[in-house]
């Protein structure tokens, strides 16, 4: 991850959107720098604030020839002058200073897209700091956090951390260091839930699949988590009427392969057969009830009822109740 | 008397073109400064009818008349109404062209209090060209309760030539807010009789009288409803395709296919629309921002172009979100027509029927089903339509009405 690990270099290149991680990167050239120079200081200018003549100045070497890292932020909606600019610059690097673009990979106009290529072509160190989208990408990075501190942490740990902090890699990052610090090195389960309780993210999804295997406690309490961290009231309810239209879709379907039948529902194999689980317990007559009850709530969370928390409820429980006593 | 000149386009309406001529001549006597018998011409009126009885083609005529410029009040020898629908003040008045008659045609859900003010304003002025400066609001219940009070003032008393003609189904408060309606004086409009329609069909479309007696039999009165299933292959096709939905819901996955249909087809509809004007509008406009340009000064005078095109992006959307609705509302009409028919049927009323070219499938639900499960098929329908005006998504709701329509409990 680190663009500094193989020696000095005049260019660097950021690519990504995740910010944590850009800034670490930012931050390893600054202590290259000032490994050559330990007066080095580091300049951040976004491309919108600088014209290339202030540009111009900050990348010439000064008098006395102390180190200096410029980093130029959101290179991505860099104007057609200053990427002109830059890519003169990078031709003819100045000695002691340490250019850092800051690049999310995207990009508009034609000028700023092409950026990066250019200066990978220049010589640049590239840091890829990439928005870490997957859950097992997260959990590494939790790994990776817990062994830079200098502590381990413990699998089941990192689950529970992940549960309760959220996916922000800041807050992940910080809560990852500070157990750390109070474990002693170690992170077990036990210690993530002393120290961190609740629920940092719930989504409609979780509601519905508790309602429609009629997880009445689970439900409600999802779906209370879900309203105290401001899940939008439109959004559950939609998710609501999502699972109760996928199990009524297949639940018609007995006995065949949930591959074979995918294409003709328009829905992807593995909800298919997540789909078929649940259907159990639903008859066609219970589904109608249900589908009314999700059709209802979905007027009442725009407008129609006094509380959209309490019809949200409301409508959990008539579900559960439907698929008990249809 | 067959109507003439602007007036034969108002089908069925003898009693509403008479109280409209009247008044279009007294209008006349007052623009050559004399005063006519009061009560004759009023300054702000409420068209209310059944859709498709022609609101806004009575209002647009009643327009023509008041701007026409070949009938002569002092000719007392004169037998034709204004309105001859010859010379150019009739034209341009029935083709929306006319200077001094301002016309609200709302694309989207609802007219905006903005749209009003500025209407307001150019209401004030004096009519340039014609006798009156004229205000033709179509779909009046389009106005929001902002949007309403802000025309009040200048509907209580407009400037001395201008009119205000309003458009709505009803006078109902839900319609139009009672202040509008109380400034107003109401000219109601009936459901033209299917014979009228017909000869509409076959006079002024050309269409063969078979076909025309046809659609005019089976669109409950609604002119522009026939003159399109006349015409138009795919609106029969869709007609057919709403229809079969109850006699088709057999199995739970007939369920979700008939649903699929109604649904897919309002999208298409709302496609059809944002294919054949979105990308052109756009353009225009930015154009009109100097999109494009090049030399000195462009790059400061495209600068504010953003905030004008996310503006039409969102009346686009909005222009979208509509004929989506009333793609839906009107199949739901229709299938609220049929489980009607077969209402009567079950209960031996001998009431004329909504599709009478359906009498064969009504018969075969009405042996089947009782009254009270036919009754709540039609409240599921009636149901649906009032969910998705509460802004339910359609594909939820429609999905809802026909699990309902598929148990009959």
């Amino acid at each position: 991850m680190s663009p500094a690990n193989d020696g000095p270099s005049p260019l660097y290149l950021v690519l990504g959107d995740e910010e944590l991680l850009v800034d670490r990167a930012v931050t390893s050239v600054l202590d290259v720098a000032r490994k050559v120079d330990p007066t080095a200081d580091l300049s951040r200018v976004k491309v919108s604030d600088i014209t290339p003549a202030e540009l111009a100045e900050l990348l010439s070497p000064s008098l006395f020839a102390e180190g200096r890292v410029v980093a130029l932020l959101g290179a991505q909606e860099i104007g057609k002058e200053l990427a002109e600019a830059v890519a003169g610059y990078v031709k003819q690097p100045s000695e002691g200073i340490f250019l850092v673009v800051v690049h999310t990979g995207g990009g508009r106009a034609k000028h700023a897209k092409e950026l990066p290529a250019q200066l990978k072509k220049a010589g640049a160190r590239v840091a890829e700091c990439k928005k870490l989208t997957k859950p097992q990408e997260r959990e590494a990075f939790v790994r990776d956090e817990a062994k830079r501190a200098g502590g381990k942490i413990d699998p089941r740990a990192i689950s529970a951390l992940t549960e309760t902090v959220g996916s922000d890699l800041r807050e992940l990052a910080s809560a990852t260091a500070q157990l750390v610090a109070d474990t002693g090195g170690h992170i077990t389960e036990d210690a993530v839930r002393r120290y961190h309780r609740g629920k940092a993210e719930v989504t409609g999804f979780a509601v519905a699949e508790k309602a429609v295997t009629g997880d009445r406690a689970g439900a409600l309490e999802a779906l209370r988590w879900a309203s105290h961290l401001g899940v939008p009231h439109v959004l559950i309810a939609d998710a609501l009427a999502d699972a109760v239209r996928t199990i009524a879709k297949v639940s018609h379907i007995r006995g065949v392969d949930p591959f074979s039948v995918a294409g003709e529902l328009g829905m992807p194999p593995w909800k298919v057969k997540k789909a078929l689980a649940q259907a159990r317990g639903w008859d066609s007559g219970s589904l109608a009830t249900a589908m009314q009850v999700v059709a209802d709530v979905n007027a009442d969370v725009k407008g129609a009822a006094a509380s959209p928390d309490y019809a949200l409820e409301h409508a959990v429980l008539r579900l559960i109740a439907a698929r008990q006593h249809p | 008397m067959t109507p003439t000149g602007v007036w034969s386009q108002v089908v069925g309406q003898s009693e509403a073109i008479g109280v409209l001529q009247r008044a279009a001549r007294a209008a006349a006597e007052i623009a050559v400064g004399r005063t006519p018998a009061p009560g004759a011409m009023t300054h702000a009126w409420l068209f209310t009818g059944p859709p498709g009885s022609g609101r806004s083609v009575a209002a647009r005529a009643f327009a023509a008349a008041l701007e026409c410029s070949t009938y002569d009040p002092d000719d007392t020898g004169a037998t034709m109404p204004p309105g001859c629908g010859q010379c150019n003040a009739c034209h341009t008045a029935m083709n929306g062209t006319h200077a001094d008659i301002r016309e609200v045609v709302p694309e989207g859900l609802s007219i905006s209090v903005a749209e009003m003010r500025s209407l307001v304003q150019a209401a004030a002025r004096r009519p340039s060209t014609g006798h009156w400066r004229v205000v033709l609001i179509e779909d009046a219940d389009r106005l929001t309760e902002g949007a309403a009070n802000a025309l009040l003032k200048a509907v209580e008393e407009p400037p001395e030539r201008t009119v205000f003609l309003l458009c709505a189904p009803s006078d109902h408060p839900d319609d139009v807010s009672v202040t509008i309606r109380s400034r107003c004086r109401l000219l109601g409009l009936r459901t033209p009789p299917a014979d009228e329609i017909a000869e509409v069909l076959i006079a002024r479309d050309g269409i063969d009288e078979d076909t025309a007696r046809w659609a005019a039999s089976i669109c409950a009165g609604h002119v522009g409803r026939a003159r399109r299933l006349a015409t138009d292959e795919k609106a029969r096709a869709r007609r057919q395709s709403v229809l079969n939905v109850p006699l088709n819901l057999r199995r739970t996955q007939d369920l979700f296919t008939s649903a699929d249909d109604l649904v897919k087809a309002a999208e298409t509809d709302a496609a059809t629309v944002s294919d054949e004007l979105d990308d052109a509008e756009r353009q225009a406009l930015e154009t009109a921002m100097g999109a494009g340009g090049t030399g000195k000064g462009t790059a400061s005078a495209t600068r504010g172009a953003k905030g004008a095109l996310k503006d039409l992006e969102r009346r686009q959307k909005s222009r979208a979100t509509r004929t989506q609705r009333d793609a839906l509302d009107l199949a739901l009409m229709d299938l609220a027509g049929f489980y009607r028919d077969v209402l009567t049927q079950t209960l031996g009323s001998a009431a004329p029927l909504y599709h009478p070219d359906r009498a064969q499938d009504v018969a075969t639900a009405a042996s089947n089903w009782t009254p009270e499960s036919v009754l709540r098929r039609l409240e599921a329908v009636l149901a649906a339509r009032e969910a998705i005006d509460a802004n339910v998504k359609p594909r939820i709701a429609i999905e809802a009405m026909v699990a309902t329509l598929h148990r009959g409990r």
